[in-house]
C-alpha cells in the first residue's frame, strides 16, 4: 500500500527534486560518450525520479502522471530502437549493428559511429526506465 | 546438514584462493586480457568512433551485440514480473 506522504516538507521536496532528477539523467545519458555514464545509468536514474513520485506522492497522483502501463511499452520501444538501428545498418548493406554502414548522407565514418552508438544508448535508456518502473508497479500492486 | 554446507564453502574458498595464485597481477601490462584485442581498442576508439570514452565505444560498438542481450534480459525480467505479479487479466473461460 503506497499512499500520499503525510508531511508537507516531503511532498514539496519530492515536486522540487524530481525535474532535476530527470534532467540529470538526461545529462548522464547525452554525455555517456565523454564521461561515465550512458544508457544503463541514465535509465536507471530516470527510474529512480518516477519511483521517488511514487513513493511521495501516491499512487493517484503519480498514476496520473506517468500511467503504470506505460513502463513496459517504453522498455520495448527502446529494444525496437536498438535493434532497428542494427536493423538498418544490415538493410544498408552492412553487418547486423555496424554503424558504419548506416545509410546517412554526408556524414563520414566516425560520425556515423558516433551517432548510432547515441542512438543505441537512448534505446537502452528507455529500455531500462520502462522496465524498471514496470518492475516497481508489478511489485507494488495491489491485489 | 549445517556444517556439511559450512564444509563445502570452507572447501570452495580454499579451492579459489589456490586457484587466484594462478592470476596475472594486478593491473599486470603483459597479463592475457590486456595483450590480445585491448591495445587495438585503446589505440583506435577515437578514430573509429570519435567517442573519447572507450568504455561507452566498446559497450555500444565493438561489443553492441552483447548489450543487445543484457537490454532484453532485462526486458524479459520486467515483462516476467509483469505476467506473474503484475495486470495480468485473468478472463479466460
Amino acid at each position: 500500500m503506497i499512499a500520499r506522504h503525510n508531511s508537507l516538507i516531503v511532498n514539496i521536496a519530492c515536486r522540487v527534486i524530481v525535474p532535476f532528477i530527470f534532467l540529470y539523467a538526461l545529462c548522464v545519458i547525452m554525455f555517456g560518450h565523454y564521461s561515465p555514464g550512458g544508457g544503463f545509468q541514465g535509465g536507471t536514474i530516470l527510474a529512480a525520479g518516477v519511483i521517488l513520485m511514487r513513493l511521495c506522492l501516491g499512487k493517484e497522483a503519480s498514476y496520473k502522471k506517468f500511467p503504470p502501463r506505460l513502463g513496459l511499452i517504453l522498455g520495448g520501444i527502446g529494444i525496437l530502437i536498438y535493434s532497428g538501428t542494427g536493423l538498418a545498418a544490415l538493410l544498408a548493406g552492412g553487418n547486423y549493428l555496424d554503424y558504419a554502414a548506416l545509410p546517412v548522407q554526408g556524414m563520414d565514418i566516425p560520425d556515423r559511429r558516433y551517432y548510432g552508438i547515441l542512438f543505441v544508448e537512448l534505446g537502452v535508456a528507455l529500455g531500462v526506465f520502462g522496465v524498471l518502473t514496470s518492475i516497481f508497479d508489478s511489485l507494488t500492486k495491489e491485489k | 546438514m549445517k556444517w556439511l554446507g559450512i564444509i563445502l564453502i570452507a572447501l570452495f574458498a580454499a579451492f579459489l584462493f589456490y586457484a587466484e595464485a594462478d592470476m596475472p597481477a594486478y593491473g599486470d601490462p603483459g597479463a592475457p586480457g590486456s595483450v590480445h584485442v585491448t591495445p587495438e581498442y585503446i589505440e583506435r576508439t577515437y578514430e573509429d568512433t570519435h567517442t573519447p570514452n572507450i568504455v561507452t565505444s566498446v559497450l555500444a560498438d565493438y561489443r553492441g551485440y552483447d548489450t543487445l542481450g543484457e537490454t532484453t534480459v532485462i526486458f524479459t525480467a520486467g515483462l516476467i514480473c509483469y505476467l506473474l505479479l503484475g495486470g495480468w487479466k485473468r478472463n479466460d473461460s
